[in-house]
């Protein structure tokens, strides 16, 4: 396990260094300055700002210097955010977004396994049906929609959780039900077609012969044999959580990550842009990493080091 | 009971699959016993109906299944009548099935060790523990070396045949009455099948437990069974003993079977075969089902369905041509040969009908 954990490890690192190093350029090749107001500069002022950066350097010169700050965890300094460490920039904003986004994996996930579930026993009846009603509405339904819907209905007319905002867990409700559809309706979905196979399989027939009950054979047979296929699409998933959520936290105004991040990008702000780009290339490799992980827990044929 | 010695009676037993081409006889009125401790084979091709019979005392048919009619006795209680909790008593405990495929009927995500104590838990009330050590005494019985060390190992880490010998044991870890075995050597290599068959017989000697075996390897049977059932069609067509059925067939469809099964003897380039294809049961036939790949059928074999006419005390046969009034006809050479090897083994004059014919071959020989 540790050998398998040091070499994905490693991976992770290379991937890590390969999409720093395309998005570097990339962004480079943006139109556009980080200036403001270059109209009004002097060529002169422009050369100074450019130098005080870094920027005058030739591409693969910056590219170093970045490179060896990021390996020194230095991320550099935003541009546009009052001149802050694009560290703490990010440490600061980090934490609403991954409390939204974790809140809404772990109610969309849970909830889509139980409605999967509920689907596939009740397979070809009315509540079937609305099993898969329920996921085509979560698929089809952008989140930014049903943020708008639940504003207006949860927040306005019942009064029941804040409209907009960020102070405590009631103001993280209305965002993370918004959030929550996707992943709820995919995991659902995937959730009930591979349940319906695994109870028309043998060995649930052989549960059957061995006299047990329909919610044994549910527990101990069905659950875990149906998880396999769901937990693969949990990574992709919590990715489109991850880049989906700007919308949602703009709509809710968190003070979140996602409205910097595209704030970044449409301002030249090349420390931010890079900042997050790794931590949200690092995140989504843990995620994956867990996932593989998860994967050899629920099912002993992939499980790694046996 | 209406026989001290049987265990399970099925009787006048009907049923039909509702689908959306219509309504699939898929059991057209069999009835058959199985007796303490012996083992009864049930044979016939594929879609005769033997799996659905044995669904059928296991209460597990698919859910467009519809009883026509019919009881299933076991021990003075019709299982037909159970409500699907109390078949889940009598399931794994009193009745158990092992399945054809041992790849698959084992949950890949369950040790072993768990999934032989299962049935002690669930009808014995046991604590882990003392299931868990009762399985492992089964696995060492069903001959899994180092029981021990692989109580805990996946079903994936165990070859097939040792997959099917875990079957046998989740089976048999109630010393249930009757076994069902469902085609169990289908899907293994021929020397594994011998094993497999050995270890049956083994532990059958052991518990007493009756068997069910369901086959379509009349090899097999010869091995296997004491007596033998061949259905065609959703019908029995012919029972007798394991001998009676081999060396003294008397279903034109038994002797296409018969034929149809390579012996030590068999020579030439070709292996016989029945030409043309089991009826369709959604709109069965009027008379024999077997009349139309019959080259012995008669007349009435269109129009009506045959009786059973009695051979032995034993030994029953569904086909017109044992009717006084039939014209007598030849069987095929190989079951000539063989009701010349069931004279010799019983030392008794043969079917008289027959007798002559045998016996002129005799002077010849």
């Amino acid at each position: 396990m540790a050998k398998y954990l040091a070499k994905r490890i490693f991976y992770i690192i290379l991937t890590l260094f390969i999409v720093t190093t395309a998005t570097f350029f990339l962004m480079k090749f943006m139109p556009g300055t980080p200036l403001t107001n270059q109209a009004k500069l002097t060529p002169g002022q422009i050369h100074q700002i450019y130098k005080q950066y870094g920027l005058d350097k030739p591409l693969w010169q910056q590219y170093l210097v970045y490179l060896g700050g990021v390996v020194h965890g230095n991320f550099g300094t935003s541009f546009q955010f009052s001149n802050q460490p694009v560290s703490y920039l990010i440490g600061s904003r980090m934490g609403p977004s991954l409390t939204i986004g974790g809140e809404a994996m772990v109610v969309g996930v849970l909830a889509g396994l139980v409605v999967g579930a509920i689907g596939a026993i009740k397979a070809n009846t009315w509540v079937d049906t609305t099993a898969t009603i329920i996921s085509i509405l979560g698929v089809s339904i952008p989140s930014f929609v049903l943020a708008v819907l639940l504003q207006y209905y949860l927040g306005l007319k019942l009064r029941w959780f804040p409209i907009a905002d960020w102070g405590g867990f009631m103001y993280t409700v209305l965002p993370t039900l918004a959030l929550a559809a996707s992943p709820l309706a995919e995991t659902a979905r995937f959730m009930r077609t591979q349940m319906v196979d695994v109870l028309s399989s043998d060995y649930i027939e052989l549960a059957k012969a061995k006299g047990m009950g329909k919610v044994g054979i549910i527990y101990h047979h069905a659950l875990r044999n149906s998880l396999i296929p769901v937990v693969t699409i949990v990574g992709p998933l919590a990715v489109g959580i991850m880049t989906g959520s700007m919308v949602v936290e703009n709509i809710f105004s968190i003070p979140g990550i996602g409205e910097q991040f595209v704030k970044s990008v449409l301002t030249n702000d090349y420390p931010t842009i890079m900042g997050l780009t790794i931590v949200y290339c690092a995140m989504l490799c843990v995620v994956l990493l867990i996932t593989d992980i998860v994967y050899g827990i629920i099912d002993p044929r992939i499980r790694i080091n046996k | 009971m209406e026989n001290a010695n049987d265990i399970l009676e099925v009787r006048n037993l009907k049923i039909n699959f509702k689908t959306y081409a219509g309504t699939v006889k898929a059991i057209r009125d069999i009835s058959f016993d199985l007796r303490k401790g012996e083992t009864l084979a049930i044979v016939g091709e594929s879609g005769s109906g033997k799996s659905v019979t044995t669904r059928s005392i296991m209460g597990l048919n698919a859910e467009n299944a519809v009883i026509d009619g019919g009881t299933i006795m076991y021990k003075d209680q019709d299982l037909l009548k159970k409500t699907r909790k109390q078949m889940d008593q009598i399931r794994g405990r009193d009745i158990a099935e092992i399945f054809q495929d041992p790849m698959t009927s084992l949950d890949p995500t369950m040790k072993i060790g768990k999934q032989i104590a299962e049935p002690l838990i669930i009808h014995k009330g046991m604590k882990r523990e003392k299931a868990y050590a009762q399985a492992l005494e089964m696995m060492k019985l069903v001959g899994i070396d180092n029981a021990k060390e692989r109580i805990n190992d996946y079903p994936h880490q165990f070859s097939g045949g040792m997959r099917q010998r875990i079957v046998i044991a989740i089976a048999l870890v109630n010393y249930p009455e009757i076994l069902i075995a469902d085609e169990p050597t289908t899907a293994l290599d021929v020397t594994i099948q011998a094993q497999i068959l050995d270890l049956m017989k083994e532990l059958q000697a052991k518990t007493n437990t009756s068997i069910i075996f369901i086959t379509h390897d009349l090899g097999v049977v010869a091995g296997m069974a004491d007596r033998v059932a061949v259905m065609y069609a959703g019908k029995i067509v012919e029972y007798g003993t394991v001998d009676e059925i081999f060396y003294n067939p008397k279903h034109p469809y038994t002797w296409g079977l018969l034929n149809s099964m390579p012996t030590m003897d068999t020579s030439g380039t070709e292996l016989p075969s029945i030409p043309g294809t089991p009826p369709d049961l959604l709109d069965p036939p009027k008379g024999d089902a077997f009349a139309a790949r019959n080259q012995y059928a008669l007349e009435i074999d269109t129009k009506q369905q045959p009786p059973f006419f009695k051979v032995s005390d034993t030994h029953y046969a569904a086909t017109w041509l044992l009717d006084p009034r039939a014209p007598k006809v030849t069987p095929p050479d190989p079951i000539i040969e063989r009701q010349k090897h069931y004279a010799q083994l019983t030392h008794e004059a043969i079917d008289k009908s027959r007798g002559k014919h045998i016996e002129e071959q005799e002077e010849q020989l």
